[in-house]
């Protein structure tokens, strides 16, 4: 039997590019395994071949993702893969979705696709259906185990074998359920659950019911000349020199920073510290972030009454879903007790 | 943090530049920013036009926080 042909996708970082400096190259194509696809070639060993290696600045992918589909589609076609296996992604949202893109873009080719990431990347919420993404940890540490578990997968997908359910497979639920013949009848079966349940017996559900966690809507603002605002982000603006020393990723905490009576956020006094960009732009002219110039502006014309005195930041990079649902709750508490009506937020 | 503080009753206006996150997670109001280093800002434009762009977003995002919202409202950057 020939070899799989695997096409890999990574991004700048892992290409050897560059770090945040470089996430806005555009993408590039390779043939043969670089950087993590030389541990991918190693476990394909035999059965699979890296025939090309697609690579693409992160922040590119995002900002110009028709431009990039293009490319991607172009060197799908050229390359002519069994199977396409992008990542892994661990927690990088940008990266997580890229390889999303990457492995939509190559079932929309016919090509199956597998990609691996950490299940509390946001990629995964709106990939999961159309791609298989096999879970991996937080962090790097656990890159052979994770190119592994998605190696297998792809072989499996290239040969058109069925794939079983998430929970046997080892890739996260897609959230689709299909049809299979069961020993018992369902008679059998539910009696069998119920008595598991009342003996307090571990038991797995035939049916999970989604869980969508919605927000309703806030209403809208009555009167927005009556309103206090405030500015919330998650962009790592800080006075400069960090004093609270506030995590460039993976943040545990947020702060709060008095902007009482400032026009704008000059280069002097702030800096942006986070991680997942190149702060550049941002740090000479922070207002890039946090748009305090503006906002001033629309405050002195009697857009809204008032700007709140504080204003309230974190860094979103690699951020668990855990602590920023605290973050949000922590941060609600301070602006229902400050009387605060209404949020601009901006996400980096 | 969004929903969390939209669930409390008060509206947030989030600027983001990948506006597919936000919506996947279930944000309600969103407003397309230029560039994720950068939402409100865009370093390529002269000082006084780069003001302009980014006054041009706030009042976007101002828009949003006195408008009723059903679904979710994503207003788009179009275009650059």
């Amino acid at each position: 039997m020939s070899k799989t042909r695997v096409v890999h996708y990574i991004n700048q970082f892992f290409a050897g590019i560059g770090g945040e400096d470089q996430a806005n190259v555009g993408p590039s194509v390779v043939e043969g395994p670089k950087g993590p696809g030389l541990v991918l070639q190693k476990i394909l060993e035999g059965s699979g071949e890296v025939v090309a290696t697609i690579y693409c600045g992160d922040n590119y992918v995002n900002e110009f993702e028709e431009k990039a589909r293009d490319a991607f589609v172009e060197y799908l076609r050229r390359y002519q893969p069994d199977v396409v296996l992008a990542g892994p992604a661990f927690t990088s949202g940008r990266y997580g979705l890229a390889c999303g893109l990457v492995c939509a873009i190559a079932r929309e080719l016919g090509i199956p696709a597998v990609s691996a990431m950490h299940p509390e990347n946001p990629a995964v919420e709106l990939y999961r259906s159309r791609v298989h993404i096999a879970p991996t940890a937080a962090t790097t540490a656990e890159m052979l185990d994770s190119m592994s578990r998605a190696s297998t997968l792809a072989l499996k997908l290239a040969g058109d074998q069925p794939i079983g359910p998430a929970a046997e497979e080892g890739y996260l639920s897609r959230g689709l359920r299909y049809s299979q013949v069961a020993s018992d009848d369902v008679g059998v079966r539910t009696v069998d659950m119920l008595m598991k349940r009342l003996r307090g017996e571990d038991f797995d559900t035939e049916w999970p019911v989604p869980t969508y966690d919605r927000v309703r809507p806030a209403p809208p603002l009555e009167a927005l000349e009556q309103s206090t605002l405030a500015i919330v982000t998650s962009g790592g603006v800080v006075p400069k020199g960090n004093r609270d020393g506030l995590q460039s990723a993976r943040a545990t905490r947020w702060y709060s920073y008095s902007i009482a009576g400032r026009p704008s956020l000059s280069s002097e006094d702030w800096e942006s510290i986070h991680g997942g960009f190149d702060t550049t732009h941002a740090n000479r002219d922070p207002n890039r972030i946090v748009p305090l110039d503006v906002l001033r502006e629309f405050e002195a014309r009697g857009a809204f009454a008032r700007l709140a005195d504080t204003m309230y930041v974190t860094t979103g990079n690699q951020s668990g879903l855990e602590n920023a649902i605290r973050f949000g709750e922590e941060i609600s508490d301070e602006l229902v007790k400050t009387g605060v009506d209404g949020v601009i937020f901006v996400a980096t | 943090m969004a929903k969390e503080i939209e669930r409390r009753g008060i509206p947030v206006a989030l600027i983001s530049a990948i506006a597919p996150l936000p919506i996947a997670v279930g944000a309600n109001r969103i407003i397309g920013g230029r560039a994720i280093p950068h939402p409100v800002g865009d370093p390529a434009l002269p000082p006084d036009e780069e003001r302009t762009f980014r006054k041009m977003l706030v009042s976007r995002a101002l828009d949003t926080l006195t408008t009723e919202v059903q679904d979710q409202l994503v207003l788009p950057l179009e275009g650059p």
